[in-house]
């Protein structure tokens, strides 16, 4: 990936230079977040669903080196070996040495957001060892040279002619060819034989079980396991905050992570490893790099209850029109916004900014994060420790201010929906953050706040 | 210090105050579970049969797929349309199997998802490996949801086990769905009376 300085609203202009494409990629993200409501709303124990998964992950949280030393038990008398690396050079330097040890230079890899964290490809490449990326989409950046730009749909950002030209240079399919059936037979083809052939295969982890110590891992396509089972080392790589407590808990989180992804029912493949194949190598690499520390931030470590189903980022007005590229960081959109700042606050200082802070992304959240609360209290934190322009910094100061009082911010209100009929450049100027390149929506003839008063009125 | 005991102490300092974990019990309705089933096994893109009798199966299959194809069973009615014992092949020597007819344990009814354990599976990767696949669902095993599943597999041993629900999939081009991303094409799932 390629280092700018450039921040996330600069990147979000260029995003934004080509409006008919911002807009596509828009309507495409809102769609997947329809299809999530669709699918939750036939759940009628959805909301008890959440708050048990959210408590299940507090509990989590607040036992989570017990867990970890159970789990590691439990996976060492299945015969799997245990690594821990506190940081992502440890993570890689572990990859390499297992690979170095049965003599592997090529290696296929299913989804893996951490190893994306890690910057493993680029690792291994440097050390002689060719990693095929083996989901789709994964697939289809790689070729492009280019990071994911989401966690779940990694090239929800390309249009299919583009792809279509990817493997018109790199898979020979027909000069101009893009439907979606064909691309993806060629892809099929393809990557079927390198599974067929490569002697290693590396996974991510959704779920990891204290109880028994196995890890779950969930994919549509298939290509965790077909790599995995056709591999003598099979190399599963985890953010400790993975744990669950116990085998039923699947339940739960495997009801909640798919509707709320995309609005299937679940995966078309829920894998359970416990115990390596007879004659094959697992091992697990349980990976920190900065997940204690923001286990130790009280405002922010519930950001660790995540289980990257990226609904927050289908439903970030922000995310859809800025694209995840521009969050320059492996996990984008709002979660990512809070994660980032803390492994470094001065290079992603610019992300919590990157929120309208309207809450939609907390609302969708199958495990309860407070992500907007976080966003906001990051802010705070930044500005403290000096990593926010001045500009931003005086805004930001009136906000708080204004929101700090409950009854001012129903006067400022009803006064700020007047300023902005008459005096729209007053709200629109350059002071206001904000404003780069949007309208200020027209102002609501009543606030919300008045028609319920009056509606309150009226029903008595 | 190693860096498992670096790790094991400072989440030890900075995890907060141990909470309770929470003690809850879905309710669910344990009727039309096979409608249930087939509704959503239908619209993730499986097709269902009702069958009363395994024999029906080789009718199925000889009129839904390719007849010079090779077949693998874990069923041992299955014996005289399909390979029955490949506990010893290498995985790779299954790259080229049409179908495979395998028993699931479980089946659930508000995802259409089977529970396919390593000892059902014969070999890991067939499941995956082969172009089509058809699992074999007794009625009496269907469970309303997952939590369910999860008791009736309560602290079995395995090595291997998964979920499957139907074809494999994928939706990377521009949401456009496609069966057949690297597993089986298609998925015929047959429910025994
Ligand atoms: S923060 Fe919540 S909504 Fe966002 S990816 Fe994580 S679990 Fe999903």
């Amino acid at each position: 990936m390629k280092e700018t300085l450039q921040d996330h609203a600069a990147l979000s202009d260029i995003f934004n230079q080509d409006e008919p494409r911002v807009n596509w990629h828009d309507e495409t993200l809102w769609f997947v977040r329809t299809k999530r409501d669709r699918a939750v709303n036939t759940i009628p124990e959805w909301e008890l669903l959440r708050e048990t998964a959210s408590q299940i992950k507090h509990n989590v949280l607040s036992n989570l080196s017990s867990y970890l030393e159970q789990f590691e038990a439990n996976a060492i008398a299945n015969g799997v070996q245990v690594h821990w690396a506190a940081d992502a050079k440890e993570h890689n330097e572990i990859v390499h040495s297992i690979l170095k040890k049965h003599a592997v230079n090529r290696m296929v890899k299913s989804k893996s957001m951490l190893t994306e964290e890690c910057h493993l490809n680029d690792y291994l490449a440097e050390n002689g060892i060719e990693v095929v990326d083996t989901d789709l989409g994964e697939r289809i950046v790689q070729l492009a040279d280019e990071p994911p730009s989401h966690i779940v749909l990694p090239c929800i950002h390309k249009k299919k002619e583009e792809i279509g030209d990817l493997f018109h240079i790199h898979l020979g399919t027909a000069a101009g060819e893009a439907d979606p059936q064909v691309l993806t037979e060629a892809a099929r083809q393809d990557l079927r034989s390198a599974f067929l052939t490569r002697r290693a295969a590396l996974t991510g982890v959704n779920f990891a079980v204290a109880e028994t110590g196995e890890i779950v891992v969930c994919t549509n396509e298939g290509n965790a396991d077909m790599g995995v089972h056709l591999a003598d080392v099979h190399i599963a790589s985890m953010g400790i905050e993975k744990l669950i407590p116990e085998r039923k808990h699947l339940g739960f989180f495997l009801r909640l992570l798919t509707r709320s992804a995309t609005g299937q029912p679940i995966t078309t493949y829920s894998s359970h490893f416990k115990k390596p194949r007879p004659g094959q190598e697992m091992h697990i690499v349980l990976v920190d790099n900065g997940r204690s520390r923001q286990l130790g931030r009280e405002d922010f470590r519930n950001s660790l209850k995540c289980i990257r189903c990226g609904a927050c980022m289908n439903t970030c007005p922000v995310y859809r029109r800025s694209g995840g590229h521009s969050y320059q960081y492996a996990i984008s959109g709002p979660i990512g916004s809070i994660l980032a700042p803390n492994l470094d606050m001065k290079k992603h200082a610019d992300l919590p900014f990157a929120s309208t802070l309207c809450g939609s992304c907390s609302n969708v959240c199958p495990v309860k994060i407070d992500i907007h609360d976080q966003l906001y209290k990051w802010r705070q934190v930044l500005v403290k420790e000096g990593h926010v322009s001045p500009v931003k910094a005086a805004g930001m100061r009136g906000m708080a201010w204004m929101f700090s009082f409950p009854a001012f911010f129903n006067i400022a209100g009803k006064s700020g929906r007047w300023f902005m009929k008459y005096f729209p450049f007053m709200v629109n100027n350059k002071l206001n953050p904000w404003y780069k390149e949007r309208e200020m929506p027209a102002p609501p003839k009543e606030s919300f706040r008045e028609w319920y008063a009056k509606r309150e009125k009226n029903k008595k | 210090m190693s860096s498992r005991d670096k790790i094991l102490a400072a989440v030890k300092a900075s995890q907060p105050q141990l909470t309770e974990l929470p003690k809850v019990t879905i309710p669910q309705s344990a009727e039309g579970l096979a409608e249930r089933f087939t509704t959503v096994a239908t619209a993730i893109g499986s097709k269902v049969y009702e069958i009363s009798d395994l024999e029906e199966i080789k009718a199925i299959v000889s009129a839904q797929f390719n007849s010079s194809s090779r077949i693998i069973s874990s069923l041992p009615e299955m014996q005289d349309i399909a390979e029955t014992d490949i506990a010893q092949f290498d995985p790779h020597s299954l790259e080229n199997v049409g179908l495979a007819i395998l028993k699931a344990e479980i089946g659930i009814a508000e995802n259409a998802a089977a529970w396919v354990p390593e000892s059902n599976a014969m070999q890991r990767v067939l499941p995956f490996i082969t172009q089509h696949l058809a699992l074999v669902i007794s009625k009496s095993s269907l469970v309303p949801t997952m939590h369910q599943a999860y008791e009736v597999i309560g602290d079995r041993d395995y090595g291997y086990a998964a979920f499957i629900a139907g074809p494999s999939k994928t939706a990377d081009i521009e949401q456009s769905l496609v069966l057949g991303a690297h597993g089986p094409r298609s998925m015929t799932v047959f429910l025994l009376k």
